[in-house]
């Protein structure tokens, strides 16, 4: 006889509003082996993603330029009929972004608007896992791992170049820059011009990027661990679509998913090669080359590999960890190297410019600063959104046991407390050395005089002591975060095209890992990375319809939740 | 000799370990130990539960029909991993010092291939367990 209670865990998990579907999770799975290796996979969700990322692969390579006219437009000097300005010019990427403009920027208002909400409103109570869950996670590791897979290398790369950029050149609400043509400074604009380069900044990597990730994080972990449905994109539209969600309705949700994370993250890796790859030229004097680029992404890709092999408490977490405490250090060496005075004076500027300016940067109408508004913010919405499915799952993963409440905190305030820290930081001590040495400066050569994201942040570093050693440590930093990117979306991918299993085969985390690094080294190779970087952000357009839905949806499960 | 003796199960695959469930409960009979049948789920839902609670309630029924049939005293312990693909053998690891078994009954497959990159479940386990460990080959 069964004699004794369950020992593992002391109770379920509490109440909470299990929807009661017909679906058994994993009945459109096929699983078997292929060789020694198992598989487990969702039909046909995996092998429709698969090929038609290797159908766009093809597209990209074998149509080059059409495909890079398409994405990205082409020069109408050198195309007969084609106008500046036209869609021909622009392409389909600054298209979307620029026409578009308006719903992207008040989607990703209400989306921030919607998060302050859920804090203060009753519905904040609710536990996601249920009422007697407890956190899988304590804060600084849940906090690592949403920040390495959230934002990490963008911090990197523009932590130092979008601060002085604001500053001194895109003039973002048409505050004027303080650097003449001729080099000098015009110091009646500084002040204003300081303020709202740091307040520019925050902006896009603030509240609004965090809601964003929020939102598909809360529905995602509300209707796996509250409503009991598969931990994959097409749980959070049960509540819209119902039970077609497990047919065609909710394979087209998925298999979109997988495309814009697998594209996002390999387009990113073989990009984020070549800023690498840059970073070595300029403190070891390493060629910068294809060759050097490909070896990068197969490192990359072998740590993780890894790290997935480890899983996600022996590998990612770990690595996230290490990561967050490299950062910091960086972070504190550069705010003391500056003077941490002057850079904790930048710190209150950036925030207080940034509660000031918050209301107008976010307004989408009667703006005149629309190479701020279409170049910056626009881009940075749709490049956050496309984004959204593999941060928000990989987020909703490791978020069981908070309350709705304390979710929303953490992932939407305390990251843009970290962000607004860390571009005053990078960015306060960067301002400091253009101001100081307008014409001379590192910094001024590397992001106003030339426009260099991957030196920007080594310009700088060259500025303050230590740089031979500070710059390895920032390579370091950008090639630990590419790998926790690239091991946490495999991790998602796998689970996508597993139908919301978390336990299939090792093999088929291998294989996303793997061809994640496959598809970067071919693009690279084949020159097809700038046209799929912009169809990955020009499906930020349907997934912003997609993150409004889910709004609706989430209200709707929290209120079934508090019965 | 052994006074709790462990048998992780996959509820997914029981058909494959009948020798180590009939091992098992032949080895408690003749120590007079009790079974402690395990099993290790994710958080997320899956196909034996939509949640740890769920997943729970199936393990507890099959101890109660392994007590029944085979005339031993067992329970049951549900282990939660964040990762279960690849954290099953410290999921067991914890699992015995939380049941406080002495000897550990696991059916695992042959050698192949693919133990040289992913190692079987067990082999950790039998690597840092406190208690004994017998692999049970799977038919």
């Amino acid at each position: 006889m069964a004699d004794s209670p369950n020992q593992g865990i002391p109770e379920p998990e509490g109440t909470a509003d299990i929807i009661d579907t017909e679906y058994d999770i994993g009945q459109d799975n096929i699983e078997g082996h292929l060789g020694p290796f198992g598989f487990d996979i969702h039909n046909p969700v995996f092998m429709i993603s698969g090929l038609t990322i290797v159908a766009f692969v093809f597209y990209a390579l074998a149509f080059k330029e059409n495909a890079d006219a398409l994405f990205n437009g082409v020069d109408p000097a050198a195309v007969a009929g084609c106008e500046a300005g036209a869609f021909c010019d622009i392409g389909l990427r600054v298209w979307l972004t620029s026409v578009f403009d308006w719903f992207f920027m008040s989607a990703a208002n209400i989306f921030v608007l919607f998060c302050l909400f859920l804090i203060v409103s009753p519905w904040g109570s609710v536990r996601l896992g249920g009422a007697d869950a407890s956190p899988d996670y304590g804060y600084a590791g849940w906090f690592a791992m949403l920040f390495a897979a959230g934002m990490g290398i963008g911090l990197m790369f523009f932590g130092v170049l979008e601060p002085v950029y604001h500053m001194a050149v895109s003039q973002p609400l048409g505050v004027p820059s303080p650097i003449a043509e001729d080099g000098t400074i015009i110091a009646a604009n500084v002040d204003a011009a300081r303020q709202m380069g740091l307040a520019a900044t925050i902006y896009h990597w603030g509240l609004h990027p965090w809601a964003i990730y929020a939102i598909v994080a809360l529905a995602l972990a509300l209707f796996t661990f509250n409503k009991g449905l598969p931990l994959t994109i097409r749980s959070a539209f049960y509540p819209i679509f119902g039970e077609r969600i497990w047919g065609w309705t909710g394979h087209v949700i998925d298999t979109v998913a997988v495309f814009a994370t697998l594209f996002g993250l390999a387009t990113s890796l073989g990009f984020g090669a070549q800023q690498a790859n840059a970073g070595l030229s300029h403190v070891f004097g390493i060629p910068t080359s294809t060759t050097v680029q490909v070896i990068l992404i197969t490192g990359i890709t072998a740590v993780a590999l890894i790290s997935v092999l480890r899983g996600l408490d022996g590998g990612v977490k770990l690595l996230s960890e290490i990561n967050m405490v490299i950062a910091g250090l960086l972070l504190f060496f550069v705010l003391f190297a500056a003077g941490a005075a002057s850079i904790l004076s930048e710190f209150v500027t950036g925030i207080v410019g940034y509660v000031r300016e918050i209301l107008p940067l976010s307004n989408p109408v009667g703006r005149e600063d629309t190479a701020y508004m279409h170049g910056w913010t626009t881009f940075y919405w749709a490049w956050w959104i496309s984004w959204s499915p593999f941060v928000g799952m990989f987020i909703a993963r490791v978020s069981r046991g908070r309350t709705v409440r304390e979710f929303i905190t953490c992932v939407l305030i305390i990251p843009s407390i970290v962000c607004v820290l860390w571009m005053a930081v990078f960015g306060g001590a960067a301002i400091e050395q253009v101001l100081a040495d307008p014409v001379g400066s590192p910094v001024t050569a590397e992001v106003i005089a030339g426009y260099n994201p991957p030196m920007s942040l080594f310009a700088m570093l060259e500025g303050l002591p230590l740089a031979s050693i500070t710059s390895v440590i920032a390579i370091v930093l950008v090639i630990v975060f590419f790998v926790t990117s690239s091991d946490s979306g495999s991790l998602v991918i796998d689970t996508i095209t597993a139908g919301g299993k978390v336990d299939a085969p090792v093999p088929q985390r291998v294989f996303w890992c793997t061809f994640e690094g496959a598809v970067a080294i071919v693009l690279l190779l084949g020159g097809g990375l700038g046209a799929l970087q912009a169809m990955v952000i020009s499906t930020g357009l349907p997934f912003t319809i997609v993150l409004l839905l889910m709004c609706w949806a989430i209200m709707k499960g929290l209120i079934a939740e508090k019965g | 000799m052994f006074k709790k003796i462990m048998v992780p199960v996959d509820l997914a695959r029981i058909e494959q370990l009948a020798k180590a469930l009939d091992c098992a409960a032949d080895m408690a009979v003749h120590y007079g130990a009790d079974i402690c049948y395990v099993g290790v789920t994710g958080a997320t839902p899956g196909p034996l539960g939509r949640n740890p609670g769920e997943y729970t309630e199936r393990l507890k029924a099959f101890a109660g029909e392994q007590a029944a049939a085979r005339g031993v005293n067992a329970s049951h312990h549900t282990e939660i991993a964040n990762d279960p693909t690849t954290e099953v053998d410290d999921a067991l690891i914890r699992a015995v010092g939380a049941v406080g078994a002495d000897l550990v009954v696991m059916g695992t497959h042959d050698p192949r291939f693919s133990d040289f990159l992913w190692p079987a479940n067990g082999i950790r386990l039998a690597g840092h367990s406190t208690a004994s460990v017998f692999l049970v080959r799977e038919d």
